[in-house]
C-alpha cells in the first residue's frame, strides 16, 4: 500500500522548496527536510559587467525583495569608490529603504501570512487569502492596506524607478533628488503609514492576543526554537536597517559577538549539503554542527524576532513601546517563539514609518547635492542591509577598469535556511501524527515557514528558475504513503 | 453565466511580476469578482493537482511569468497551456528570458564551482556538491536537474500574447486586463504595448541632435547628467533607441538611462544589432572604422543589449 502526502506547490511564500517528511513505523514523524530546488547563478554572470551597473541587475534576484539588494549594492558601490554619499542622499535612500520596510512587512502580514491568523489555519483554503481576509475585515481596511502599500510604492517609484525592480542608485548619492513640493505628499504618506501600522499592531492583538487558542499557538513549543540571532545595530544598539554593526546574542540573549560586516568572512560560514541548493549558514567560529538548535548550536537566525531580540532597543519611540510590549507578553528577551516574527515584523513596519516621518520632515531632505563625485576605484567593495527577511551582503571586487570580477552574495533566507529545516521537523513532530492528515494540520506545518516570510528566489540567487515546494510524507522505508491535496 | 477561469504562475522568474499584479491596487478587488481565479501560488493556496483534473481549454486565460530553466517548469508551462484557451507570456523573462538570461553566458559547471567550492564563506571539507539523489540516515531526497540554458516562454511552448517589461507597468496590465475581459484583443501573436521606440516619446528627444557627436562613452557614474537632455547626446548609453516604448519613460524620470527590458521594438528579433545600427545612424563619423571605435569604447556591449534578452537573441541561437 502505497499513499503519498503531497502539497504542490506550498502557497503564499515568495518562491519554492519542497519538505520531506518520513514517518516511524507507528505513523509519527521520524525526521523531516526542507529543500531548496534551484540555482540561478547571479554571481557568476555579473562578473565582467560595468560594476555600477550591479543595483540595476542585482535587483532582479528577487522582486519582491529588490529594494535591499539593490541598497545593499549601491553600498558595496559606495565601498568599492571609497565615497561617502552626502548627507541628502543618504536620507532619500533610506527614505526609499524605509518605504519599501513598510509596504514589504504589511504585504507579508496581510497577504501571506495574515490569511492564517484572520481566518484560522485550518478555514477553507479557497477562502484562505487576502481576499478572505478583506471580506472577514472589511472593504474599508482592505481598502487601507492596499492604499497604504500603494501610496509607499509610489515613493520608491519616484525614487528609483520600478518598485519591484529598482533602477536607481549611483556610488556617493543617488540619480533623482526630492522637490519641496513633493515632499509634502510623502510626508503625508509616512503620517498615513505610522498611523496604519498602529492600528495593524491593534488588529494583531485583537486577533491573535485576545484569542487564547491563538495566542497558544504562537506560545506552542512546536513553534520553538532556541538558537542564536543576527541583526545590524546602530552606535546604541538600536535596530537599524539601512546601517549599522552585525550583532549576535547567544540563545540566552546574551552579546555574542558585535563585527563590523567588513568582516563577516571571518563569522558566517555555508555549509554544503549534497540535498539542498541553498547553502546553510552558520557561525564559522564555533563551527557546523548540524541541523540542531539549544546549546551547542551553530545556527542563528534573522529577520524581525531576531533583529528585535539582537538589539537592545527600537530606533522610534512609538515602536519601542511595543518592543517593550511584545516582550512582556513573550516571557522576556530573547523570544524563541517562531510565530511571533508576525509581531515582530509589524513592530518593525511602525519604526520604518515613524523614520520615514522623520526623514520626511528633515529641511535637508530637498538639497540638491545629491551626489558626491570624489570616487576614487579600490579593488573591493562590500555593503550590508537588513533586508525585510534578515541580513544581507554584497560583496564585490573590481578590475582596474570599474569590471566586476568576483561577487559574493549572503542572502536572509539562507540565514535562515537551516532553522527553518529544524522549524518545519518541530511543527510536523507536533501536529502530524500518522498518515491520516488533515489539511489543516498540513497548513500548520506550513505556517512555521512562513514565519520566516522565506524568500526562496533570495535565497537561491546562485541558482536557476522557481521550483514548487513540495511536501511529501514517507513511511520509514522512504515510499510516500498518502497524498493530501489541497482542493 | 459561470466566470472566466484565470490562472496567475510564475516559472523561473523573481516574483517581481507577481507583485506587478498586485500593483494594480484596487482594480484587483474588481477582477477577483470579475474571474474565477484558480492558480496563483503566491497569493491563494490552490495547488496544481487542481488544475491537472480540469478539462483541455476549461482555463480562459493563463498569465505565465519567469523563463523555462528546469523540467518542473516545463512541465507546468505545458500544463497550463493544454488547460487554457489564451497564454499571455507576462513580463520580460518570459517574453525574451530576462536578466537571469544572462546566466546562458556561463556555464553550471563554473557556477557550481563558484557556489559550491571557491565562494570565501564556503565551509566545505567533504566537497559536496547538491546530487539529484542522496541517501541520508537511509532516507532518499531527490533534486532537479537543471536544462543548460535559460529559454524564454515560446521555446517551450505557444505563447498567444505578449506583455513585456521588467516587471510590466500597471497601466499596461490594466491595460492587458481589460482586453482580455472585454473580448477587444488584437490578433494572436500581438505585444500588448505600443509599437514605437522608447525615444518617440521621451521628453529628452528633443535635444537629441540630427547627428550625434560622440567622441567617448561615459558611464553613468562618471558623469552628472543634465535631466533635459539626451543621454546618447550626453556620451551616456540609452538603450531607448531600441527599446519598445510603454514603461512610462520610467527610469529617465529618475535620471538614469534605458537598458532595454521592454525588449526590441516591433518585428526586430535582436535588440543588439538594432541598438548598434540605429546608434551607427546617428553618430557624426564617417567610415565604419570610426563607428567601431566608438562601439569599441563599450565595455561589455553584451550586458547592456542583451541584458534582458539573450535567451531569445539570434546572439544566443549563434552560440548554440
Ligand atoms: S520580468 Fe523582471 S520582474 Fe518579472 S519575473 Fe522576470 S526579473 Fe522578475
Ligand atoms: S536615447 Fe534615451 S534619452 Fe535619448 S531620446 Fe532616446 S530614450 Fe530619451
Ligand atoms: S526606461 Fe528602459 S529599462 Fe527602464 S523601465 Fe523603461 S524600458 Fe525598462
Amino acid at each position: 500500500m502505497t499513499k503519498k502526502i503531497t502539497i504542490n506547490p506550498i502557497t503564499r511564500l515568495e518562491g519554492h522548496g519542497k519538505i520531506e517528511i518520513f514517518l516511524d513505523d507507528k505513523g509519527n514523524v521520524d525526521d523531516a527536510y526542507w529543500q531548496v530546488v534551484e540555482l540561478r547563478g547571479f554571481e557568476r554572470f555579473c562578473l565582467g559587467r560595468p560594476v555600477e551597473e550591479l543595483p540595476r541587475i542585482v535587483s532582479n534576484i528577487c522582486g519582491v525583495c529588490p529594494t535591499p539588494h539593490n541598497m545593499a549594492s549601491v553600498k558595496a558601490l559606495d565601498d568599492l569608490y571609497e565615497v561617502e554619499p552626502t548627507p541628502t542622499a543618504k536620507l532619500i535612500r533610506q527614505l526609499h529603504y524605509n518605504a519599501f520596510m513598510v509596504e514589504d512587512h504589511l504585504l507579508h502580514f496581510f497577504i501571506l501570512a495574515g490569511p492564517d491568523f484572520v481566518l484560522g489555519p485550518s478555514a477553507d483554503p479557497a477562502e484562505r487569502n487576502i481576499l478572505g481576509v478583506i471580506a472577514k475585515v472589511g472593504l474599508e481596511i482592505g481598502g487601507k492596506v492596499i492604499e497604504v502599500r500603494k501610496r509607499c510604492r509610489e515613493i520608491i517609484r519616484y525614487i528609483a524607478s520600478k518598485p519591484p525592480h529598482p533602477e536607481g542608485g549611483l556610488p556617493g548619492g543617488v540619480s533623482r533628488g526630492i522637490t519641496e513640493e513633493d515632499r509634502k505628499w510623502m510626508k503625508e504618506t509616512a503620517d498615513f503609514s505610522v498611523e496604519f501600522c498602529q492600528f495593524a499592531l491593534e488588529l494583531f492583538k485583537q486577533i491573535v492576543l485576545d484569542n487564547k487558542e491563538y495566542l497558544n499557538l504562537v506560545l506552542n513549543d512546536a513553534y520553538k526554537l532556541n538558537t542564536y540571532y543576527m541583526g545590524l545595530v546602530d552606535e546604541n544598539n538600536r535596530v537599524s536597517f539601512y546601517e549599522g554593526k552585525c550583532r549576535v546574542v547567544n540563545p540566552k540573549g546574551e552579546e555574542y559577538a558585535l563585527f563590523d560586516y567588513h568582516d563577516y568572512v571571518n563569522h558566517i560560514g555555508e555549509w554544503v549539503e549534497p540535498w539542498t541548493y541553498i547553502k546553510l549558514t552558520h557561525l564559522r567560529k564555533i563551527g557546523w554542527n548540524g541541523l540542531n538548535d539549544g546549546e551547542a548550536t551553530s545556527l542563528y537566525r534573522v529577520g524581525p524576532l531576531a533583529r528585535l531580540n539582537a538589539a537592545d532597543s527600537m530606533y522610534t519611540p512609538l515602536a519601542q513601546r511595543e518592543y517593550e510590549a511584545m516582550f512582556d507578553i513573550l516571557g522576556g528577551k530573547p523570544s524563541h517563539h517562531t510565530l511571533a516574527f508576525h509581531w515582530a515584523r509589524l513592530i518593525e513596519a511602525l519604526q520604518a514609518a515613524e523614520h520615514m516621518q522623520r526623514i520626511a520632515n528633515d529641511p535637508l531632505l530637498t538639497s540638491k547635492d545629491i551626489r558626491n563625485m570624489a570616487l576614487r576605484l579600490s579593488k573591493v567593495g562590500i555593503g550590508c542591509v537588513e533586508a525585510a527577511r534578515g541580513t544581507l551582503i554584497h560583496h564585490y571586487e573590481a578590475d582596474g577598469d570599474g569590471k566586476t570580477t568576483k561577487v559574493n552574495l549572503i542572502v536572509a533566507t539562507q540565514h535562515n535556511a537551516a532553522p527553518i529545516c529544524l522549524s518545519i521537523k518541530k511543527a510536523a513532530m507536533g501536529f502530524v501524527k500518522g498518515p491520516e492528515v488533515k489539511e489543516g494540520l498540513l497548513n500548520m506545518v506550513e505556517m512555521a515557514f512562513r514565519a520566516y516570510d522565506p524568500c526562496l528566489s533570495c535565497a537561491t540567487h546562485a541558482l536557476p528558475g522557481r521550483m514548487p515546494l513540495m511536501l511529501n510524507i514517507r513511511d520509514r522505508n522512504g515510499s510516500l504513503i498518502r497524498t493530501v491535496q489541497r482542493p | 453565466m459561470a466566470k472566466p477561469k484565470v490562472a496567475i504562475c510564475w516559472l523561473g522568474g523573481c516574483g517581481g511580476c507577481d507583485e506587478a499584479v498586485v500593483d494594480i491596487n484596487e482594480v484587483i478587488l474588481g477582477v477577483a469578482s470579475a474571474v474565477d481565479f484558480v492558480l496563483w501560488p503566491v497569493a491563494l493556496d490552490f495547488k496544481y493537482h487542481s488544475v491537472e483534473g480540469m478539462k483541455n481549454g476549461e482555463i480562459a486565460l493563463s498569465v505565465i511569468n519567469g523563463n523555462v530553466r528546469n523540467s518542473e517548469q516545463e512541465e507546468v508551462a505545458k500544463l497550463l497551456r493544454e488547460k487554457s484557451q489564451l497564454v499571455l507570456g507576462f513580463g520580460s523573462c518570459a517574453c525574451f528570458g530576462g536578466t537571469p538570461g544572462l546566466a546562458n553566458l556561463t556555464t553550471k559547471e563554473d557556477i557550481f564551482n563558484w557556489v559550491y567550492r571557491d565562494a570565501p564563506t564556503v565551509v566545505n571539507p567533504d566537497g559536496n556538491y547538491p546530487q539529484i539523489s542522496t541517501r541520508v540516515a537511509g532516507k532518499e531526497l531527490t533534486l532537479p536537474e537543471f536544462y543548460k540554458h535559460v529559454h524564454a516562454l515560446n521555446d517551450i511552448i505557444d505563447v498567444d500574447y505578449y506583455l513585456p517589461g521588467c516587471p510590466p507597468p500597471p497601466h499596461l496590465v490594466m491595460y492587458a486586463v481589460s482586453a482580455v475581459l472585454e473580448n477587444k484583443l488584437p490578433p494572436k501573436g500581438s505585444t500588448l504595448a505600443p509599437q514605437r521606440a522608447l525615444c518617440d516619446s521621451c521628453k529628452r528627444n528633443n535635444s537629441k541632435p540630427e547627428r550625434l557627436a560622440i567622441r567617448e562613452i561615459k558611464r553613468i557614474h562618471e558623469v552628472e547628467t543634465t535631466p533635459d537632455i539626451c543621454f546618447l547626446a550626453q556620451g551616456v548609453i540609452c538603450l531607448g533607441i531600441a527599446t519598445r516604448d510603454g514603461c512610462g519613460e520610467s527610469c529617465l524620470n529618475i535620471n538614469i538611462p534605458c537598458r532595454g527590458c521592454f525588449g526590441p521594438v516591433e518585428g526586430v528579433a535582436d535588440s543588439g544589432a538594432k541598438f548598434v545600427s540605429a546608434l551607427a545612424s546617428i553618430l557624426d563619423v564617417q567610415s565604419d572604422e570610426d563607428i567601431a571605435r566608438v562601439v569599441d569604447q563599450i565595455i561589455d556591449p553584451v550586458g547592456y543589449m542583451y541584458r534582458f534578452s539573450l535567451p531569445a537573441s539570434t546572439l544566443r541561437k549563434k552560440q548554440g
